[in-house]
């Protein structure tokens, strides 16, 4: 649909074949997905839809983007949100445009055959809109994924108290820059929690370290810094002691040692304690 | 209509709690009342609590930094206490250091550290010092 | 078949702030929180936008010689963001790239807020040039 002329002549037609059309579409829907929506549901979800988008041709919306389509694509959106959390296949829930667009190309070549040219931009559209709800469903899934992620990753990287005022967090298996900044922001977290002002960043379990994830590991350091916290990084393997310096990284005046009993030690000391072998009594 | 920031004394200890939005004019009054204070009370330590700031941005970072600077001068310790983590992690990545202001946890570290600077001769907690101010000859302190 | 898809459109009337003064620059930053918290932005990347939002705001008080800041909820496909623009009548700034560069330079600040607010957010664009005016537009995306 080039102009708005053409989307009202189509607005028109729809409205006229309305009754029409809807009926074939919601029975190809609740056909489709087999029995899993009533009829009542469908009727209930994708009606409003229609409407929505006569108004729109009504209103003379032409393009996919106008804004007139906002409330359609909104209502689409939710649509695909809710499937995607049901889990409905991404198909099922692009299904509803696309039957319609057959619904409605079925219904006019019946009914007015002279306006089937006119509706090649209208299948467009659709077409479009359809894609809409596939977006809006993956992008529902990756969050529940997201979650389910982030989740995973509270568990996986727990901030442990060691001693009064200090604390822990020993990183376990690959770090990427998404993981390595939840543990930030964790572990700065804790320390106003515990009024902890000494922590330890134990990377034994830590395979490799990238650029990014070494600068994120620095960030967390310096920011622990201005906050008035210090830090050690222990458990640091020949391996990745390598990488660093082949990568050019500066670790300047942060603390770093090989082993977490190292760090342990230092730890102490700056927090002005220390341990004492005690003679045991017989 | 600007707000100004109160100074509260304890001790020779000023605390400045700031606790909301600061406009760029309560920041400049806050560096000239409290370089006042300071010599008004022969303060000799100063703790700015941060606790109550969602952001600290370049402007309000200078100012830190200033207050200890003109605090020192006047031969007074300043520590900046609380920051919030979300502020920690963007001064970070806006590469802002405070310029080497000392910072704590909170005001309790913070009082701690004045006292590891020696700021004080016998210095318990400030309340402390206000009290022994008080003691009358006969030995009551007063509540 | 290619849709264009990737439109951003605004999901809700603008709001267009007057930078005059001092306070201004405060209620663009509380305009801005509002914002970020009613899009569910994370703390830290609330933190980061106010705070980027507070550096450029001064920018146009203070260097620009007052102007205008146009917030704004946008909507790219299904991800939400906020987008603030802040334009003025100023001079222009006459090194673009020395502004951006940034670094430590404490100049009047506009270096490192600019450079540095590049930093904090998704998305930046200046447009400036001498005797023109500035506009600066940057966004943050919900992730």
């Amino acid at each position: 649909m080039a102009t708005q002329i053409e989307a009202k002549r189509i607005a028109a037609v729809l409205t006229e074949q309305r009754q029409t059309i809807v009926r074939r579409w919601l029975d190809t829907v609740v056909t489709k997905t087999r029995g899993r929506r009533t009829s009542a549901e469908v009727e209930q979800e994708l009606e409003p839809m229609f409407d929505a988008l006569a108004s729109a041709l009504n209103g003379g919306a032409s393009d996919v983007s106008d804004g007139q389509l906002d409330e359609l694509r909104a209502m689409l959106a939710e649509y695909s949100r809710s499937r995607a959390r049901q889990g409905f296949t991404p198909s099922e829930t692009a299904l509803a445009i696309f039957m319609l667009r057959d619904a409605v190309i079925s219904t006019i070549s019946e009914r007015e055959p002279s306006a089937l040219g006119e509706i090649a931009g209208l299948s467009r559209m659709l077409d479009d809109l359809g894609l809409v709800t596939f977006e809006a469903y993956a992008q529902t899934r990756e969050s529940v994924i997201t979650n389910q992620a982030e989740q995973l990753l509270e568990l996986s990287t727990p901030v442990v108290k060691v001693w009064d005022g200090i604390v822990a967090v020993p990183l376990v298996g690959t770090l990427d820059s998404a993981r390595t900044q939840v543990v930030m922001e964790s572990l700065l977290q804790t320390l106003v929690s515990t009024g902890s002002a000494h922590a330890i960043i134990d990377i034994t379990g830590v395979p490799a370290v990238d650029t990014q994830v070494a600068q994120h590991l620095l960030n967390t350091v310096v920011a622990a810094r201005l906050m008035g916290a210090q830090c050690v990084i222990s458990g640091i393997r020949p391996q990745i002691a390598q990488t660093i310096v082949a990568l050019g990284i500066e670790f300047g005046d942060i603390a770093t040692k090989a082993t977490l009993a190292d760090a342990l030690r230092l730890t102490l000391q700056r927090a002005g304690l220390e341990i004492r072998k005690i003679a045991k009594t017989a | 209509m600007s707000e100004r920031v109160p100074i509260l004394k304890v001790g020779q200890v000023l605390i400045v709690s700031i606790a909301f939005d600061l406009s760029d004019e309560t920041t400049l009054a806050l560096q000239q009342d409290l370089s006042a204070r300071i010599v008004e009370t022969s303060a000799r330590g100063v703790i700015i609590d941060i606790s109550g700031l969602e952001i600290v941005d370049s402007f309000i970072g200078r100012m830190l930094s200033t207050i200890a600077s003109m605090s020192s001068v006047l031969d007074a310790e300043t520590v900046v206490v609380g920051m919030r983590p979300a502020v920690a992690i963007t001064l970070t990545e806006l590469g802002l250091s405070l310029g080497g202001v000392r910072t704590a946890l909170n005001a309790e570290k913070g009082f701690e550290l004045l006292r590891e600077l020696s700021v004080f001769a016998d210095f318990g907690t400030g309340e402390d010092a206000a009290w022994q101010a008080s003691v009358d000859g006969a030995g009551h302190v007063p509540r | 078949m290619v849709p264009a898809m990737s439109l951003v459109s605004a999901a809700a009337p603008a709001q267009q702030l007057q930078i005059a003064s001092d306070a201004d620059v405060v209620r663009v930053r509380q305009a801005v929180r509002a914002l970020a918290i009613a899009a569910a932005l994370s703390i830290v990347d609330q933190t980061k936008l106010v705070t980027a939002a507070s550096e450029l705001a001064r920018n146009t008080l203070v260097h620009g010689g007052g102007g205008s800041a146009r917030l704004e909820r946008v909507v790219n496909g299904v991800r939400t963001g906020i987008r603030a623009t802040f334009v003025d009548d100023g001079p222009g700034i006459a090194d673009v790239e020395r502004a951006l560069a940034g670094g430590n330079s404490t100049a009047g600040g506009l270096g490192l807020g600019l450079s540095g607010s590049r930093r904090l957010v998704d998305e930046f664009e200046l447009e400036t040039s001498r005797g023109t005016g500035t506009r600066v537009s940057v966004t943050k995306w919900k992730r």
